[in-house]
């Protein structure tokens, strides 16, 4: 039974349960909605509750664990000689889902008969073939091994298919059932409602903390499995990135880290100066109409997805740096470059430091300027000497936050830095980054037991705590600062 | 006054004339202005620079070169048995309309009586896209009818064509270009004053599907801008209720203790963890562990989601908080519960607030690209995905990764598509931002 009348079944008892508690309700106090305890929709919708979520929750479950255990019984079916490693078990496996589907969606479009698919021998049909007649392509010949699991493969999950909805449809029955039974006008429904919707809510506030977790589960075990096949001190400490898919590739996280670095040094050399002084301007000498023209505009830039940025590095920067400064002063030819990524995310960066710090000089009391004034100090002074120092940890903090996002930047340093791993000082030359080599790693066909594709997870959570660093620092900073204040 | 203050001999000054200090600061102070107008000036002008050079190169891709010819479309070509079965005529590939396009051309230059001086039939063939025989044989298997008859047809040019009418190609850089001779673009000119070759609004670089590397004139947005749809409506559909729910849950009714610190403390943090990182979350769970297909939309929703979350949640939980206490103590007064007063006085009144955090949220969400790049999204994909719900788990593009897809090809036509593609995102981009402002004009209420 496909999944979606499965669903559809589940929802229309919800449905009716509505209706018919709300009856049973209302019968139950002779018409009299005085007499209930709750109103009437409540019990309608305690009907519909009960048949609905717990029967829901059990089909999510068991979309989640029937493939886990049918993998399981599957992979002890596929003899050692055909997958010796973890690799070509995983390509066997895949191959064993395909003719399974492959198998179904032949009986589905009438190729086959349910029984010639549940019979059909390696010795006297080609597979592949019709399978390919019917849309599925296969990588190579199917043999009798592979078969023989798809088959247990297509009974088990069928198998496992009828339980499923039959399990979940009489849960929604008993679901339905119990609930009505309780259905009377002393039932105290709008409390039990409120605390299935209460329990809704505390859920949906899970979902950050799952998140997080499947964040850091998800890399660490991926990166434990790379340091089982890799140094660990060769990955922190090497100075060399040569990745090679027949093995022996160097894979040294120093140069990826100055790339990195270095141009988010750039990207903060063009951002600071010009989002601070741009916000200083703003919060201090700009009339209300420059304000609500300028303001607006600088956050535009916040705005504007990363891949124009990088598109504008690529077509725009990258050439015009080349031509007029890199080839005459004789210091590189590549049009990608630790300046052009470096100075297009200096750009992106500008609104975050302009109106975090806006926001901070902004935070700074009117009586500091005051007094300031009334010791003759100009404008200009009043800012340097009192407005930035009091300003100063908000500052700092919105510069961190700013490093953050520089160093987590994929777009613009996939298209405007290069992809060569170098420890240069040069910033005309191509460099390249922790981002770029996670999206290098992992994008196209990947064998995911190989090092070089599994570095792209320890490279992942190297990102992941360092950002993670920052940001607390920054939040930090901030936090201390504001309770000075307020 | 101390004695040493009283001993130094004290300048004279006037308060009519500056003093040289006096002016060392007041050069000082407008120093300091004009640096603070440089500064917004640099931001102002790198916007303006960015949009003009995005359009500068893109706004191109939206006209199109178009060759309109009378071609016979020959029966025994096309359709040897003569009995217009599609079945049978679909045995005839491209390679088999080709010849019949160019032999249509040159008769109809000839007709014409322009010359094509130094342009062999092979190159006059390379004018024309490949892409037409293609869409002819297309006509022609979903009508058979028409075969026999002479048509008027209107067929793609060339990039290189193309490309000569934008003034991307000119004469010069086509005697360095093996793939175009400038005596083809003397032809191309000669059939442009005739009436044959004319440029226009291209619809179908809106609602076409990708194209191969070597025809740039034919590639189009249309699945990309359709996965994009998909991958929003997932967002919307999925981010929207939990982002408002998990905020009534922590403004309205946590308890202050460990639990919620915890998220709270997530929360911050998701929001600003880089958006790659996601990208290995969808590619490790959704992909490796739970076995759904790559580059489908409902994986880039499911990881997008994630991503908008927090955006959702922070805007939601600063509607809610610009609800004043009043209205829930009014509605706590009258007898409702807890849970009546926030559902039925308190979300209503802060739905404004959400809608516009939501849409901020989307708009974020349709420009990621990174994250789709880890979960397969750049595959080459040219069908049109099925209708949801069965065509969230059809391979699609998406409008950011078809952008980086294209600066990936090897040929320039293709930059100008980049750039086409760009406007495109940044005209969504635009409504929905001006969308939200509007909503925000029109419901914003000050208590």
């Amino acid at each position: 039974m496909p999944l979606i009348w499965i669903i559809a079944i589940v929802l229309a008892l919800g449905a009716i349960g509505y209706v018919l508690g709300r009856q049973r309700a209302m019968a139950s106090a002779g018409g009299d909605i005085r007499v209930l305890h709750s109103l009437p929709s409540y019990y309608g919708t305690n009907v519909s509750l009960f048949s609905i979520v717990p029967a829901l929750l059990v089909l999510v479950i068991w979309l989640m664990v029937q493939p886990q255990i049918i993998q399981r019984q599957v992979v002890e079916m596929i003899p050692d000689t055909v997958a010796t490693t973890s690799g070509e078990l995983s390509l066997v496996m895949s191959d064993v889902r395909r003719v399974a589907n492959g198998l179904d969606q032949a009986v589905d479009q009438g190729v086959l008969t349910a029984n010639e698919a549940g019979t059909i021998s390696t010795d006297e049909t080609n597979i592949r073939e019709t399978l390919g007649g019917i849309g599925v392509a296969l990588g190579r010949d199917v043999s009798a091994d592979v078969l023989q699991a798809a088959q247990r493969y297509r009974e088990l999950s069928g198998n496992g298919n009828l339980a499923m909805a039959g399990v979940v449809i009489v849960l929604s029955l008993l679901g339905f059932g119990y609930a009505y039974a309780r259905t009377q006008r002393d039932f105290r429904a709008r409390n039990t409602v409120e605390k299935a919707i209460m329990s809704i809510l505390i859920l949906a506030s899970t979902i950050a903390i799952l998140t997080t977790v499947g964040i850091v589960l998800s890399m660490v075990l991926e990166t434990m499995d790379f340091f089982e096949l890799y140094d660990w001190r060769e990955f922190f400490f090497g100075t060399e990135w040569i990745p090679s898919f027949e093995g022996g590739s160097d894979l040294g996280l120093l140069p990826l880290l100055w790339g990195t670095l270095y141009i988010t040094i750039v990207a903060l050399i063009v951002a600071v100066p010009v989002g601070l002084f741009s916000a200083i301007y703003l919060a201090e000498y700009a009339g209300p109409k420059l304000r609500s023209i300028a303001k607006p505009l600088i956050e535009v830039l916040a705005g504007i997805p990363t891949i124009v940025y990088g598109l504008f590095a690529l077509i725009t920067v990258g050439p015009m740096l080349r031509d007029y400064f890199a080839e005459p002063l004789g210091l590189g030819t590549s049009s990608s470059s630790v300046a052009t990524a470096g100075i297009v995310m200096g750009i992106m960066l500008i609104p975050f430091v302009s109106s975090l710090s806006d926001d901070i000089i902004n935070a700074v009391p009117q009586s500091l300027r005051d007094g300031s004034y009334g010791l003759g100090a100009t404008q200009s002074e009043t800012i340097k000497q009192v407005i930035l120092p009091a300003a100063l940890p908000g500052i700092v903090g919105a510069i961190l936050l700013a490093a953050s996002r520089a160093i987590g930047e994929t777009m613009i340093v996939v298209m405007g830095a290069g992809a060569a791993a170098r420890l240069s000082l040069n910033p005309f030359e191509a460099m390249t980054t922790v981002t770029v080599k996670i999206v290098g790693q992992l994008t196209g066909d990947t064998d995911f037991s190989s090092p070089e594709a599994l570095v792209a997870f320890a490279l992942g959570l190297t990102l992941f705590a360092l950002t993670l660093c920052l940001n607390v620092l920054a939040l930090y900073i901030v936090r201390k600062y504001r309770e000075q204040y307020e | 006054m101390t004695d040493a203050a009283a001993n130094t001999p004290r300048k004279k000054s006037s308060i009519y004339a500056t003093d040289a200090n006096t002016k060392k600061r007041n050069a000082r102070e407008a120093r300091f202005r004009a640096f603070g107008l440089t500064a917004i000036g640099i931001g102002i002008a790198a916007l303006v620079f960015l949009v003009v050079s995005i359009v500068g190169n893109g706004y191109n891709a939206f006209r199109q070169t178009y060759i309109t010819i009378p071609v016979e479309l020959a029966e025994q070509r096309l359709d040897p048995a003569g009995n217009r079965d599609p079945a049978e005529m679909a045995r005839v590939t491209t390679f088999g309309y080709a010849p019949l396009l160019a032999q249509a051309l040159q008769q109809h230059l000839q007709a014409e009586g322009i010359p094509m001086d130094g342009v062999n039939p092979r190159d006059l063939m390379a004018m024309i896209s490949q892409e037409a025989p293609a869409q002819v044989r297309a006509m022609v298997l979903a009508n058979p009818e028409i075969v026999g008859q002479t048509i008027t047809l209107e067929m793609l040019a060339g990039g290189r064509i193309d490309g000569y009418f934008k003034n991307r190609v000119t004469l010069e850089s086509a005697e360095r270009d093996s793939n175009v001779s400038p005596a083809q673009l003397m032809l191309a000119e000669a059939m442009a004053a005739a009436g044959i070759i004319d440029t226009r609004f291209n619809w179908r670089f809106i609602t076409g599907p990708d194209a191969s590397g070597q025809r740039p004139e034919a590639a189009g947005l249309g699945v990309a801008i359709l996965g994009s749809l998909y991958m929003m409506l997932v967002v919307l559909v999925l981010a929207l209720p939990i982002g408002v729910a998990a905020s009534i849950y922590l403004e309205e009714f946590a308890p202050q203790n460990r639990f919620t610190d915890i998220i709270e403390v997530n929360i911050s943090n998701l929001a600003a963890v880089p958006s790659i990182v996601f990208g290995i979350l969808g590619l490790a769970i959704f992909i490796n562990f739970a076995g759904l297909p790559q580059s489908a939309p409902i994986v880039g929703g499911l990881v997008l989601t994630l991503m908008t979350l927090p955006t959702i949640i922070i805007a939601t939980r600063a509607a809610l908080r610009a609800v004043p206490p009043s209205i829930r103590d009014a509605a706590l007064g009258l007898g409702a519960s807890k849970m009546q007063a926030v559902f039925h006085h308190v979300l209503p009144l802060a739905m404004p607030g959400i809608l516009t955090g939501t849409i901020i949220g989307l708009a974020q969400a349709l420009g990621e690209t990174a994250p789709l790049l880890l979960i397969g999204m750049v595959a080459f994909v040219r069908e049109f995905p099925d209708a949801p719900p069965e065509g969230l788990f059809d391979p699609t593009s998406a409008l950011p990764v078809q952008v980086f897809n294209w600066t990936q090809r090897s040929d320039p036509a293709f930059v100008e598509r980049a750039s086409g593609a760009t406007i495109v995102l940044l005209v969504f981009l635009v409504c929905m931002n001006l969308l939200a402002v509007m909503l925000r004009r029109r419901f914003e209420r000050r208590w």
